[in-house]
Order: structure tokens, then sequence, then C-alpha cells
């Protein structure tokens, strides 16, 4: 079980950056644990410290920057491309984000995501250019996320919205992701079925 | 209509379909390693379980390991505790590991073809995202995240939604000096590191089928670079030729009865795919990455592309990319410095490759200030080498013949590029910091390596190999 996952309501930070690998997220040197914590404090290491010092941010990184903070991440397409490492979606929930909008997700790290109720929110191109202008012009604009009715708004000043879009999630992991459920425990309630269809299978 | 071999395979393996979700998709082999493993053994501990099918897991010690000096206690303190934790969950649950001293261990995507125990018609999978590479034998095979390697753990089956698929067939015959990674980093470069996102691909045609086993490992084993969940091809006389008399293949009765089996794998002629590339293969010629993902690539005698060419999205992922790898747009990449050669890697580190290298280089010596790391991928094929007198070679060039592990792939143990440097890399990624905090990858065949390993540039190995000729 984790925690039931449905409206995420919040400022967001703009990475608009296209192909963020894995790698970047977090690099290998990092994945040395043996646990699932304590990887925020490693999220993006390299293009957010100096000379891997904790003491010297490099200022034109977003995560430095006191301007932007929040629940949501927002990244250019093809965010999660590269190794399969579960410890990129861990480094992203351990740091606070509870979704990630972008126009396209690779598919191990969308996965990975869903399977630690990180909620990936794949956008038209379109949405996402007035997300990043709207924030370039309003460091405060918000973006409302529904799972149950799988809308994604964008609140301008007033807090109204100003744009909305729809977006696809499986409707196993959605409600999965709603109810907090996960596969190991339904897979785990199919053991009967699984052993029936090994007596029946030969290769 | 017909069936795709991936088709075949697949719903030979679907246990039950979610209505309107995914399909509870068997496992026939599991691989497992030291840094993808631990929190998914926690996992099963914190339910009280066992590992459901301990026979059908093989785990060995790879990413995370030393490549000198093996036989004493790894230094590093998480590291070793990292792979210790693999040797006590493993006792624990009953798994076969070829840890560090054994005689099979090595990187998991080459012992396993190695060992016999990637078969055709297999569904394969391992937390890791090459283990596309098993797909060279006509089997299913794809990498995957820790909470999958506990769902495989805990009852042999993943939830998987049934892929687009997608054919890429290479017909014609290879140019000189172009082997099977330039065929891989020339797709990539046509369809882009994201180009095959949701698809898995079946490549094909001639060129394809005229590729030794191990270079078609090379293919299958980059498929993820361009986004694939997993690339195949169809097993042949190649393939059964390959995998016979190796320790795990079936031997006698067993044999024939699978043989039957595999021979029925193949794509249908009149089987759909949801999208199809042509490439000839007159058209490749020795390729190397220029920028900081794999599809940024072009052909050795080639400019690096200038942001007017280029689509007006990508030119700040270029203008990103070349700064950071301190080149020039419209520069000729022919001519480069190097630092650093490494050839290993799970995309090339077999007995082929090094082969390949060492029949380049024999009589030759590697150019004084370039460091050359030759990383063998598994221990059967550094006892090889050394039976064939590969590693002489290596060492009368000046080259440094380490010992088996995934290395500076990764850098994720002390195998690293220094900032700056750059490295010419047979592996798969050229990722920023990928080799280690601000190291450069141009990555390339090994015998584009080689060729640069010799003259402390970025050369067109086919002037080498005519000035040798003459």
């Amino acid at each position: 079980m984790s925690i039931p996952l449905n409206i995420i309501k919040s400022c967001f930070v703009p990475l608009n950056i296209e192909n963020v690998d894995t790698d970047q997220i977090i690099p290998a040197r990092f994945l040395k644990a043996t646990t699932k914590e304590g990887f925020g404090k490693n999220l993006f290491r390299d293009w957010r410290y100096e000379n891997n010092d904790e003491t010297k941010p490099k200022k034109g990184f977003v995560l430095n920057n006191p301007l932007y903070s929040g629940e949501i991440l927002v990244a250019a397409k093809n965010f999660g491309c590269g190794s399969s490492r579960e410890h990129a979606a861990w480094a992203l929930k351990d740091y606070g984000f509870k979704a990630i909008v972008s126009s396209f997700f690779a598919d191990i790290f969308k996965n990975n995501a869903l399977n630690n109720g990180l909620l990936p929110v794949q956008v038209s191109d379109h949405f996402l250019q007035k997300i990043f202008s709207a924030i370039a012009k309003n460091p405060e604009a918000e973006l409302e996320i529904d799972l149950e009715k799988q809308t994604i708004k964008l609140l301008d000043h007033s807090k109204h919205s100003s744009a909305e879009e729809t977006f696809e999630i499986n409707p196993y992991k959605k409600t999965c992701l709603l109810n907090g459920f996960d596969d190991i425990d339904y897979l785990l309630s199919l053991k009967k079925d699984i052993e029936n269809f090994e007596r029946s299978y030969t290769l | 209509m017909g069936k795709t071999l991936f088709e075949k395979i697949w719903e030979k393996h679907v246990v039950k379909q979610i209505e309107g979700g995914p399909s509870v998709f068997y496992i026939d082999k599991h691989f497992i390693h030291e840094v993808t493993s631990p929190q998914a053994f926690t996992g099963l501990n914190k339910r009280g379980i066992k590992v459901f099918r301990p026979e059908q897991t093989i785990a060995t010690a790879d990413h995370n390991v030393p490549t000198l000096n093996q036989h004493l206690p790894i230094k590093e303190e998480l590291s070793r505790l990292q792979v210790e934790a693999l040797k006590k969950n493993c006792a624990e649950h009953g798994v076969e590991l070829y840890g560090l001293g054994h005689p099979f261990q090595g990187i998991v995507h080459v012992i396993g073809p190695e060992l016999g125990i990637t078969q055709p018609g297999m569904t394969i999978v391992c937390g890791d995202s090459h283990t596309s590479t098993h797909g060279a034998f006509g089997a299913i095979a794809f990498g995957i995240g820790t909470s999958e390697v506990e769902m495989v753990m805990a009852t042999q089956c993943l939830l998987q939604s049934k892929p687009k698929l997608m054919r890429i067939n290479i017909e014609g015959v290879l140019n000189e000096a172009v082997v099977s990674k330039d065929i891989i980093l020339y797709i990539i470069s046509k369809i882009s590191a994201s180009g095959a996102t949701g698809y898995f691909v079946e490549y094909a045609g001639s060129a394809i089928r005229s590729l030794s086993m191990e270079a078609r490992m090379t293919i299958c084993n980059m498929s993820i670079e361009m986004g694939a969940r997993g690339g195949m091809i169809a097993p042949d006389e190649t393939t059964f030729h390959y995998i016979k008399g190796k320790t795990f293949a079936p031997q006698g009765e067993a044999w024939n009865h699978k043989l039957v089996y595999w021979k029925t794998l193949y794509t249908d002629a009149d089987a759909k795919f949801d999208n199809e590339i042509n490439i000839d293969a007159a058209d490749i010629e020795p390729m190397i990455t220029y920028g900081t993902n794999p599809g940024m690539g072009i052909g050795v005698t080639q400019k690096i592309p200038t942001a007017d060419t280029v689509n007006e999205n990508d030119r700040s992922g270029l203008s990103k990319s070349l700064a950071y790898m301190g080149l020039q747009e419209g520069a000729a990449i022919k001519g480069q410095k190097i630092d650093y050669v490494f050839i290993g890697s799970c995309t090339n580190s077999r007995i082929e490759d090094l082969r390949m290298v060492a029949s380049f280089v024999k009589g030759k010596k590697k150019a004084a200030e370039v460091e050359v790391w030759i990383v063998p991928g598994s221990k059967q094929v550094e006892k090889q080498a050394i039976e064939e007198g590969i590693d002489k070679i290596f060492a009368d060039a000046g080259f440094m013949l380490r010992q088996p592990g995934c290395s500076a792939c990764l850098g994720m143990n002390e195998d690293k590029i220094p900032s700056g440097k750059y490295c010419i890399s047979t592996s798969n990624r050229n990722f920023e910091g990928r080799q280690g905090a601000g190291a450069r990858t141009l990555l390339a065949s090994p015998l584009t390596a080689a060729a640069a390993a010799i003259t402390g540039k970025v050369t067109d190995v086919r002037e080498l190999i005519s000035n040798t000729n003459q």
C-alpha cells in the first residue's frame, strides 16, 4: 500500500530541458545504497552543485532558484530516458515531487514512477509550451491535476483556470493510485492462477 | 492474418488478461545484480515471503565491482556492502550467484548468452535497461525497475501492456570496417533517442542475417537508446549453432525438441507492424557520437551539425550538448583529440570484440598520451582472451586488460573518466557525466575506438586498414 493520490494543486518547477536522462536525475555514484530513502538530496546532483559541492549551488539551475517551488516538476519531452534505475523515481519523490508533467515520458521511467505513487502526466506539446510561458510571466502560476477526472489545469494570477487539458492513464494504474494499491499485492492474489499456468505451460 | 515473432512469444506467456488493463505476463528467466535488487529483497522480507521461483533467477555482481585486484576485498565501503548484501540475499532465498571469484561471473548481459541460459522464445527481464541484449536470440527481453524486480521475485510475473511493434529492415552488404555498433548508432541517429518509445523493435533484413550472434547482441543491446522497450531478431542457424553445447543449453532429446519449437519463431509474411523502417546497409559508414545522447551520431567523415540544419525544437539541446562536450557546430569530428579509450560494457566486451581489436592493433602501439582500458565482459571472455594470446597483443600495444564488470560505462566503481577529458567508448550512453562527472564521451565501435587509441584522435579506421594492406 502507498498513499492514495487524487488532486494535486501546487506551484511548479519548470525544467525546460529535453531528453532528461536518469543519469542526470540521479548519477550512478549514488546508487550504492541498499534502501529506498534519502535519494532526494542527490536529485540532479551534477546540475545542482558546482564540483559536487553542496555549499556551491549552481545559480542557473532551476531547483536552486528561489522563485520556483512546488510539488510538480514540469519538464520538456522524453523525460526519464536511459537507465532503468528506479532510484530516479525515488529521488524525485523523496525531494517532494508528487507529479511530473512532460509532453513525453520514457517507458521504464513511467512505470517506475507509477509504481511509487509519483504521477507522470503526459500533455500535448502545445499545452506544455503554455505552461512554460505562463511561469515565465508569473512564477506563482499553479497547476491543478485531478487524477479521478484525468484533467490538468493551468491556473493564472487570480487562480482561475486559464487552460485545461485531459490526460491518459491506464485504468488499472489509475485505480491503484487512487486507492494506494500496489501491483505486488494484486499479483500475489493471483498465485493460484500463476501455478495453474505453470502446470499447463511448456516452453 | 499472420503473427509477428513478438506476438508468438507474447501470447504464450499471458497468464491472464485484466479487463481494460495490462496482462499478467509470465517471466522465464530473471537476472539480478547488486544495484537494483537490494530494495526488492527488502520488500520480500517485509512481506515475509521468499523468491517464488529461485531456479529461474540468476544473480551476478557486475555494476559496482572493481576491475583490478578482484581477489582482494572491495575497498570502497558502500560498494562492498552492496555486493555483500547480494550474497546474503541470494543465500537466504536460494538464488544461484555468480559473484566475484566465480568462473561464470561477468556482466549480466554477457553471461546469460555465453552460458546458454538465454534461449529463443523466452521471456527475460532484469533490473537493467540493456536487458534488450538477450532479444538477439529471439526472446522478449526488457529492463525493469526495482518494484518490478520485486514483483518477479514474488510471483514470476509482471503486469504488462502489449507495446506497439516496429520492424527495422537493413538490407544489403555492409561497407568495409562497418560493424554492428555502427549499424545501431546509425539507426538511432536517424530516428532519434526517443524515436522508438512505446515500441518493441524487430531487426530484420539481409544485413542483420549476415551478423554473428555477438554482433546481433550489440544491436539489440542499444534498442533502449532510441526509447524502445526492447529489440529482437528471429533465431536462425547462426543462433542454434551459437547455443549448442553451451553450459546450460538443452542436450540430447531435449535439444531436438526445443529446436522444433525454435524454428517456428519468426514473423509470418503477412504479419503487420505499427511502424516499419527500411535502411540500406550501403549508406552506413563508421559512426561516432558528438553530443550527449546516443541519437547525436554522425559518420566519422561528417561534420557536426549546425543549429540551422536541425529542427527548431532541437536547437537548444544541440547548443547545450556541444557546450558540455567542448565541441563546435559545423566542425569535423575527425581529428578530435582523445584522452581515454574504453573498450568494454554489455554492448561491446565479448570475445569477438576483443578479437576484432586485437587483430587491428597487433604490432601497433597506442599514442603516448592516451590511456586505454579493455574491460572484458566476463571471466570466461577474460580466460579465452588469455588462452588466445590476445592479452599479449594488448600488453604490447600498451592497452590495459582489466577484470570483468560494467566499469567505465556508468562510472559507478572507481573506473571514471576525469572531468573535461575525452573518452572514445564502446559503451552505450554518452549522457552528461555518465562516465564520471564532467567526462566527455564519444560512442563508437571497437574498431573506431582502437584506431583512436593508436592515433590519439578520432580517426577513420579505414585509412589505417588500407595503410596496413599496402
